[in-house]
């Protein structure tokens, strides 16, 4: 019978089916950090739990760490004491713990594949949504609660009834200055943010193929913006490729093993998905939003839409548009702009620094704008160093910060203040998402470096020629 | 148990008639610092209830005491974003049992199953009727009957029937959760994971 690469790898994984409910589905790695654990730890203890398999769960710090002078002691004392509750937790149960200061401390969802614990076809989870990053390597991954973190620590195992399958196709070529980023801001703006709910996506297509890894993981990673669990792409050569020899990547006999089983992970020809959605490459200009969630998009050279044209409720839009400051049919390039943050999860490895490099190199910042430049490990500081990529940021007068998630989610003091308008290569434009009263434009790189260097929302197309 | 029982809710309800609410503003980042589940409901929809100096801004709804109960009722697509458990246990220790929309993000839905908090979702159009009957009166009951899966408005008697899996409604009425069930499946789990490539 012909499946999906989706049903291969879930239903490899259910240990039982309960009847009219979930499935019970085995996890194969388990990624934590210090916000969404620490009570599942407590809620273990409170029910004389242990942790079933300490070695299939991998901790980090990162949501809530400075991203300057991480040498010297956090000064808020909630995240202090949480940094180290994860530290506690980590020892007690001998879990491996990638703490601040730690080498190979990072964001999560970048350490993950950079130590080769994102594998083919293994279910992952961690109690962040965007844990659908690792779906770029044909995995099947996605956020889960405190509660299911609490689950996977004492049975390795979560309920979940099965989703829906969607198959998102875009084949063609993309247009000069335009990113795996933008791909997944077009996809969203035509979905909504509701319009994957209930789905887990398959990517495929030319553009998918001939994407990096890195523009994979951006791609997947928006997946849940979408409202979708989770979106994987076919494992191929390329894959392979970029987990071959890292550190928890299987050796020798087992790789071979690995392999083949890997080997067997595509969807099949004739299979059939519950909605399947094709798009033009050619279609896709660099993205910008406009509103207060990610599915308000719209191709950087257009105007915001009139409240009539978007699906949905027209005062919901209104709100979201009276929050940004702005008003139907305006266009978006021009807009003033405050704050520039390069970073997260979504575009916070090397190939996002190297985009946002090829534009400010020669250029200058712009006076008005204040830029966070966050890499997400220490992996990709130091290849910023090694290419000759901060020369290019000095020179240009920007400075690199420490590894994190940052103004992504502004739980440390990288906050935007209140009524400043920032351009983010993160995931969220919520309101408030990056501070309090602060206004978030989403893009890709190459729009946040051609902004850092006006001043004003711009068009990277104008300064690539 | 892990929560208490649920089985039939009679309350008056806080309607906020707004879509894609995120889970962001249920609650805001920078209150997600405790390690204990204690005091979230104090900032449940922090930004929309308080101006910037703490002091109650008027028209959110949470702050016109003519609307109270134990029922939020939401717009479509409520708890998108984030999977962060405390915009459930936000909604919970502020006094809700029960959240209403006519669509849920899928991580907030399970998140709430698990802590005790009944998601049901209802027809857009029988969604329209629940906003206005408590905008015309706001003392207005609405009856959540899980045993029966049905939701009325006690006023005008309009009822629907809302879906939930059997094993979730057993759990909820009886405050079981999927831990207690996993818990129990630790020797058949070990077994399967012997089976696991890596």
């Amino acid at each position: 019978m012909s499946t999906t690469l989706f049903d291969k790898v879930w239903d490899s994984h259910v240990v039982r089916s309960v009847k009219d409910g979930p499935d019970v589905l085995f996890i194969d790695r388990h990624l934590i950090h210090e916000v969404t654990s620490p009570v599942a730890f407590l809620g273990l203890k409170s029910r004389n739990n242990s942790v079933l398999f300490p070695e299939k769960t991998f901790a980090t710090a990162d949501h809530n760490t400075p991203t300057i002078n991480q040498h010297l002691p956090v000064e808020d004392p909630l995240s202090a004491n949480q940094l180290k509750a994860l530290e506690e937790n980590s020892a007690e149960w001998g879990i491996s713990h990638w703490g601040l200061g730690h080498q190979q401390n990072g964001i999560v969802h970048v350490v993950g594949p950079e130590y080769g614990i994102t594998l083919p076809g293994a279910t992952i989870v961690c109690g962040d949504s965007h844990t659908s990053t690792h779906g770029a390597f044909g995995a099947i991954a996605f956020g889960i609660g405190t509660s299911e973190v609490e689950m996977v620590l004492s049975s390795q195992c979560i309920m979940q009834p099965k989703p829906k399958k969607m198959r998102i196709n875009v084949n063609g070529t993309l247009g000069f200055g335009v990113t795996p980023k933008d791909v997944a801001l077009f996809i969203i703006s035509k979905l909504t943010t509701s319009g994957a709910t209930g789905y887990f996506v398959e990517y495929a297509g030319d553009v998918f193929k001939n994407m990096t890894m890195e523009g994979r993981m951006t791609v997947c990673n928006l997946s849940i913006e979408m409202g979708a669990r989770g979106g994987m792409i076919a494992p191929d050569e390329q894959t392979f490729e970029y987990i071959k020899g890292r550190q928890f990547t299987p050796k020798g006999a087992d790789w071979d093993k690995a392999m083949d089983y890997w080997k067997t992970l595509f969807t099949d020809e004739d299979a059939v998905f519950d909605q399947e959605l094709s798009f033009n490459a050619s279609e896709i200009e660099p993205m910008i939003t406009y509103g207060t969630n990610p599915g308000m998009g719209t191709g950087i050279s257009q105007n915001i839409p009139k409240a009539e044209e978007v699906e949905g409720d027209v005062e919901t839009y209104k709100k979201s548009l009276e929050y940004m400051g702005f008003s139907e049919e305006e266009t978006m390039i021009g807009k003033p702009v405050d704050y520039v943050f390069i970073g997260s999860c979504t575009n916070g490895r090397i190939e996002d620094f190297r985009a946002f490099a090829s534009i400010v190199k020669g250029r200058k910042k712009a006076d008005n704008i204040t830029a966070w430049l966050v890499p997400g490990s220490h992996i990709v500081e130091a290849k910023i160093k090694e290419e000759g990529l901060l020369d290019i940021f000095t020179e240009a007068g920007f400075v690199l910060r420490e590894p994190g998630c940052s103004a992504c989610l502004a739980m440390n003091d990288d906050k935007v203040p209140a009524g400043k308008v920032a351009v983010s290569t993160s995931n969220r434009n919520f309101e408030g998402r990056q501070g309090p009263n602060s206004k978030t434009m989403l893009a890709s790189p190459l729009v946040a470096a051609a902004t850092a260097v006006t001043g004003v929302v711009t068009d990277p197309r104008t300064l690539l020629l | 148990m892990a929560y208490d029982k649920f089985e039939i809710l009679k309350s008056t309800a806080v309607p906020l008639p707004i879509e894609n609410v995120d889970t962001d503003q249920i609650i805001p980042a920078r209150f997600l610092k405790a390690t204990e589940r204690k005091g979230f409901g104090d900032n449940l929809f922090r930004d929309w209830r308080f101006n910037p100096d703490n002091t109650p801004k008027e028209h959110f709804v949470f702050n016109n005491p003519i609307y109270k109960g134990k029922i939020l009722v939401g717009g479509r697509n409520f708890g998108s974003g984030s999977s962060r458990e405390h915009a459930a246990w936000a909604v919970y220790d502020y006094g809700f049992r029960c959240v209403v929309s006519s669509f849920f993000a899928d991580i907030f839905r399970g998140n709430c199953l698990n802590i005790g908090v009944l998601p049901v979702q209802v027809s857009a159009a029988f969604l329209d009727k629940i906003f206005k009957a408590v905008e015309a009166n706001p003392a207005c009951e609405i009856e959540i009957d899980l045993p029966k899966q049905t939701i009325t408005i006690l006023e005008s008697g309009d009822q629907e029937s809302f879906e939930i899996n059997a094993y979730k409604k057993d759990n909820m009425i009886n405050g079981f959760d999927d831990i207690d069930y996993l818990t129990d499946m630790r020797d058949e789990i070990k077994a399967f994971a012997e089976t696991r490539p890596f």
